[in-house]
């Protein structure tokens, strides 16, 4: 895929040697946040024409000689055995090619859950269709292959199972009964105690203490989750729809006892991932049934299935006291509770993480546990953890400001801390103050009424809230990136990362051609394949900036190589790393703009008709001796219906510090869909599990609420685009601060409008009536 | 999905004649629900007579009503000028209705046939009387926010779920059906029953009938008149609670007359006739209003996740109303 038309000539950048956390990247080092050809210009997506044609393929429009479509059949009790499986009407319907179960399935090695090792990707770790045994309303029970989808979906229909049912933990006040103390919180403590807080809270003059409650979410991406597989001996083809590529290869190739370089897994196009789109039950089953039926297979979820075999985000119930001085010190911050889990996954919902790092308190107590349900293996869901926690810690702060008199954002002003506030480590950058103060007066803040129910429409009641967004910056280790440079000039970087829409292709693109000193037209970014150059996952907003570290370690090698090339003949002669820079599409000395010798011209005069070079990124040190995180200030005005109690977001504004912006318009369409999704997260989402049984009730869109086009208004997006000195690129990653925040700004203005704060999430309008 | 045989019936003779002594056919209009339903299983026709060919047209009548033919889309009834003037109540409930590509394909029959939203009655495997009879009712004690707070029964509190019928229900509307003992007429009020023991059977209609128009009345005083749905998201989603009314007054601000009916509440449209009997001749004022409301709900009763919907129902009647008697109405 190439890129489109430069906006403006390349600058020159400087390649040297990148240490984290001791030296910065060098393109901020020599120029700071400015003079990089398109970077952070609004270049539109480049793969956004074949998108609009159709010719971008997605995981189920992968073609393939005698495929064969694939259909679940899902279990209706949430645990027990199967006693009775009866697939005879299934495998005699029309064109069914076959039908596994437990009984024919190949013998499969159970999945490892994911962070267990370097290569594990399972969701869970339950064996996957090898026994009669039932752990979650909606587990599937068999496949069906066919000549034809409706084929296979009407034979899928036709298998009938008896069970034995056991006792079903499916009630979580039952299960709440019972908590786990976890042994990590996703490699941090899961308790975290400074001081007395609770003695502190006791004694402050001020206090605030409340439970919030955020039900279950599922993953509703408009592609749904689809697979096309296909066997050639004991080599495996997988064309996935994937945030995971070299993740979901090691681990089906541990699954299937198969060398790991002999699983190919690719997904160039991705229609919406938000941690939804890992390794799941489906694409394992759709590896098996192909074996089993020695021809290419396509399983694409339905909407329900969707809901049955893809885990959401789970329940939460937090508890947040804060314990203030009466000018606004906090004495005490206090945040604990409880998540919905099962005992055969690791995704405790990190509620506590936001009030890790925020804000600056005497003493402070974090602890969450987790009680375990007969459920589908919760997951990730667009920043989990800070979405649902910000949502609790917010609403207090709130609450706090209004009890102390003060503006809230003011109180957040006074709590601003010097330092991170449990690690003692320093902030690579923080402007969080910044953002809300830019975000407050291009919002009109200083026209909301301090007390509520001031303003009003007609039935309607106007209010203002705002809240603090914020997501830990990351770099995976382990990515690699590959440069290769032809003797016309033309770039290509290779890497098997991925593009589930969010840009990452566009904004490489212009990130390499500003580092190479190229134009943007003679850029190529490789990815979604793991035939390529081991990739990091998308996740947790990681990927920008792993990637960042890989091409700086590629392009140092790359500048090196050259510098050998280029050898005692060139004005290049006897320079090392450390003298020169990219620019003008060749290397030259940082401060004698006469050395310069351009790419096309080394390679000539070395008889190259190329030069291919590959680097793995250095180990992420920079997270390790800096607190780094992204923050935001999300303002929200809502009308609330006193008749009704309906509520209508009618403005939002987010101002982000989340390091440079690389690409305008990519970022804000990120930061705007976060914020939609915040909106859901707010209003109208929430999935409907029957404590009875523990099947999901609402398992479709029409009864699923997400955000509708009525239901969003206008968003305006502000940023600080200042670089974070110790991130590659000087970028921080977006993907998920974008949700956090909503909940409680939201919360916050319905507070403001009506005087009713509602605690439990959505705020739906029988809340408010 | 089952497999079913499909044919195309030119007009209402074919249809009926096609469909006529099969148990297991089924006339399909936009086939909006009735395919969803058959991809779920709950519906399984053996054979489907499409209808989207008979009659389309919407026919202003001399007497100043309207007949409108069983195929006309959703869309069209809506943006039709002489519904919009005289009945813009009627408008209004369909474009609140669904989306605009789901109206699309939505015919006016289809529409008043639609079958309930209650999940357990979409999902085989719960417990569902209306699907399966004799097997319980899974959402008596489960997930019942859209479930019925009036007329339901021990057997089954689905709702019906279409906004148009609401407005047709105020507007007095007949459905005209044809069928294999020939043509006849019943108010669209009565066309729907309640779920009673028998929530399986929904409406009057006999085997094989088919709808063929629908006719409303001419109804001076409903060019005062109006929707409003009160939703869980601004846009495609089901009623909680929708009301449809038409008023009008005397110069002192006496209620001459008025058309009042509910949607979201009930196994059928629901024309709010103690209500209307509450306020005709009383004053139009936000305490005779409330008045009326709570004759109209004094019987309903609420469960687990419903009971907001008594006094949601009551207030929207009350601002409803509220607003037909301003200036702006
Ligand atoms: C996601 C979603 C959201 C929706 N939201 C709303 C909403 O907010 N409000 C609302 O009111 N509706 C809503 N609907 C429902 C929609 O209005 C109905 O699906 C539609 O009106 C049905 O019309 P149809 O022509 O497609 O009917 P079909 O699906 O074709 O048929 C429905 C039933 O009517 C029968 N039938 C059709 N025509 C005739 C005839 N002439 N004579 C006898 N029987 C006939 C069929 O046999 C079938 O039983 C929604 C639907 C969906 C899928
Ligand atoms: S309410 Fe009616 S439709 Fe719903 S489960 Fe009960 S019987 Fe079935």
């Amino acid at each position: 895929m190439s890129a489109q038309s430069d906006a403006a000539a390349p600058q020159p950048a400087l390649p040297g040697r990148w240490q984290p956390a001791v030296t910065q990247d060098p393109m901020l080092r020599k120029h700071g946040a400015q003079g990089y050809g398109s970077l952070g210009q609004p270049v539109s997506r480049i793969d956004g024409p074949l998108k609009v044609q159709g010719k971008a393929r997605f995981a189920a429009e992968f073609p393939y000689e005698g495929l064969c479509y694939a259909a679940l059949a899902f279990s209706t009790i949430a645990r027990g055995r199967i006693t009775a499986l009866d697939t005879a009407a299934a495998e005699a319907a029309p064109g069914v090619v076959l039908v596994m179960t437990h009984r024919n399935a190949p013998r499969m090695k159970a999945p490892s859950l994911m962070m267990s090792s370097p290569t594990a990707a399972g969701a869970s770790d339950l064996p996957v269709m090898q026994n009669d045994e039932i752990h979650w309303n909606g587990q599937p029970i068999a496949v069906v292959l066919a000549e034809t989808q409706e084929q296979a979906d009407h034979a899928a229909s036709l298998v009938t199972a008896d069970y034995a049912p056991l006792p079903a933990v499916t009630s979580f006040d039952e299960a709440r009964k019972t908590p786990r103390q976890l042994d990590n919180l996703l490699g941090q403590p899961p308790v975290v105690e400074i001081g007395d807080a609770e003695a502190a809270l006791k004694g402050a003059a001020v206090q605030v203490d409340q439970i919030y409650r955020t039900p279950r979410h599922n993953h509703n991406a408009i592609e749904l989750h689809a697979a096309t597989v296909a066997w050639t001996g004991e080599e495996l083809r997988v064309h996935d729809a994937s945030q995971l590529l070299d993740l979901t290869a090691g681990q089906l190739a541990d699954i299937f006892g198969l060398e790991a370089d002999k699983v190919r897994v690719s997904s160039p196009y991705v229609g919406g991932g938000f941690g939804g789109k890992c390794l799941w039950d489906h694409q394992i089953l759709a590896c098996a049934a192909a074996k089993l039926a020695g021809r290419p297979v396509r399983i694409m979820l339905s909407r329900e299935g969707v809901f049955r075999v893809v885990g959401g985000r789970t329940l939460t119930e937090q508890r947040v006291a804060l314990g203030a001085s009466a000018d606004g010190r906090l004495d005490a911050l206090i945040h604990t509770g409880i998540v919905a889990m099962t005992s055969h996954n690791s995704c405790p919902e990190q509620f506590t993480f936001p009030a890790r790092h925020l804000y600056a308190a005497k003493t402070i107590r974090l602890a969450q546990e987790v009680a375990d349900m007969d459920m589908l293996a919760n997951t990730f869901m667009r920043a989990p953890g800070e979405s649902v926690g910000t949502f609790a810690l917010e609403c207090a702060i709130d609450e706090l400001a209004e009890k102390l008199g003060l503006d809230p954002i003011e109180l957040r002003r006074r709590i601003e801390p010097d330092k991170d506030p449990t690690s003692g480590k320093p902030f690579s950058a923080r402007h969080l103050i910044d953002a809300y103060d830019k975000g407050a007066e291009r919002f009109g803040w200083n026209h909301r009424s301090p007390t509520p129910r001031q303003r009003r429409g007609g039935e309607w009641l106007i209010g203002m809230g705002c809240a603090t967004a914020t997501y830990p910056y990351h770099r995976f280790p382990g990515g690699a990136a590959r440069i290769r440079l032809t003797a016309g000039g033309q770039v290509t970087v290779s890497t098997a990362v991925h593009d589930m829409g969010m840009g990452t292709a566009t904004a490489q693109a212009q990130h390499i051609a500003a580092r190479l000193g190229v134009p943007l037209t003679q850029v190529t970014f490789e990815y979604g394949d793991t035939s390529l150059p081991r990739g990091v996952i998308a996740g947790g907003s990681t990927q920008t900036a792993s990637i960042g570290g890989a091409v700086i370690a590629a392009t140092e090698v790359f500048v090196e190589e050259l510098l050998k090339l280029a050898g005692n003949d060139s004005p290049l002669a006897g320079l090392s790393l450390a003298e020169v820079e990219t620019r003008d599409g060749g290397i030259g000395h940082c401060d004698d703009a006469a050395r310069f010798e351009s790419y096309e011209s080394i390679l000539r005069r070395s008889g190259r008709d190329e030069l291919v070079c590959e680097a793995e990124a250095p180990p992420p040190a920079e997270m390790e001796a800096f607190s780094m995180h992204s923050y935001g200030a999300q303002f929200c005005e809502v009308r609330v219906s006193e008749v009704t109690g309906e509520v209508r977001v009618s403005r939002f504004l987010g101002s982000f510090d989340a390091g440079r912006i690389l690409n305008a318009k990519t970022a804000t369409s990120q930061f705007k869909g976060g914020i939609i999704m915040g909106i859901g997260l707010a209003l109208t989402e929430e999935t409907n599990f029957d404590p009875r049984t523990g099947r999901i009730v609402n398992a479709s869109l029409a009864e699923y609420h997400v955000p509708v086009q009525m239901d969003v208004p206008a968003i305006e997006i502000l940023y600080t685009d200042i670089p974070d000195p110790q991130a590659p690129m000087g970028a921080r990653g977006i993907g998920e601060i974008g949700i956090t925040g909503v909940g409680a700004a939201v919360a916050n203005a319905v507070y403001n409008a009506t005087g009713k704060r509602i605690r439990d999430l959505p705020i739906t309008l029988d809340k408010l009536m | 999905m089952n497999p079913f045989t499909y044919e195309r019936a030119s007009d209402a003779p074919a249809a009926i004649g096609l469909a006529k002594g099969n148990a297991v056919a089924r006339y399909l209009g936009g086939g909006t629900n009735l395919v969803d339903l058959m991809r779920e299983t709950v519906e399984r026709p053996e054979m489907l007579v499409d209808v989207t060919g008979l009659p389309d047209g919407i026919e202003p009548r001399a007497d100043g009503g309207l007949l409108i033919g069983a195929a006309a889309t959703n869309t069209a009834l809506a943006a039709d000028s002489h519904v919009r003037t005289h009945y813009p109540l009627l408008a209004r409930a369909i474009l609140a209705g669904a989306s605009a590509q789901i109206r699309n394909m939505a015919t006016v029959g289809g529409n008043i046939l639609q079958r309930t939203r209650c999940r357990y009655f979409y999902d085989t495997a719960a417990a569902c009387n209306k699907r399966q009879p004799g097997t319980g009712c899974d959402a008596r004690d489960g997930f019942n926010r859209y479930h019925a707070i009036l007329g339901a029964s021990p057997a089954c509190i689905a709702t019906h779920p279409s906004d148009m019928c609401v407005a047709l229900a105020a507007l007095d509307a007949t459905v005209h059906l044809d069928g294999p003992d020939g043509p006849r007429s019943i108010a669209l009020a009565d066309l729907h029953r309640l779920p009673g023991d028998r929530p399986d059977i929904e409406t009057e209609l006999k085997p094989g009938e088919l709808i063929t128009a629908v006719e409303i009345p001419p109804l001076p005083f409903a060019r005062r008149s109006t929707y409003r749905k009160v939703r869980d998201r601004a846009s495609y989603a089901f009623a909680l609670v929708s009301v449809a009314a038409a008023l009008d007054l005397d110069n002192d601000g006496t209620v001459r007359d008025l058309r009042l009916a509910l949607g979201g509440v009930a196994h059928k449209p629901w024309r709010a006739s103690a209500a209307e009997a509450a306020l005709k001749g009383r004053p139009a004022t936000p305490e005779s209003f409330r008045a009326a409301a709570e004759a109209e709900l004094a019987a309903a009763t609420g469960l687990r996740d419903n009971a907001f919907k008594i006094e949601l129902a009551k207030r929207t009647i009350v601002a409803v109303l509220g607003n037909l008697t301003g200036d702006d109405a």
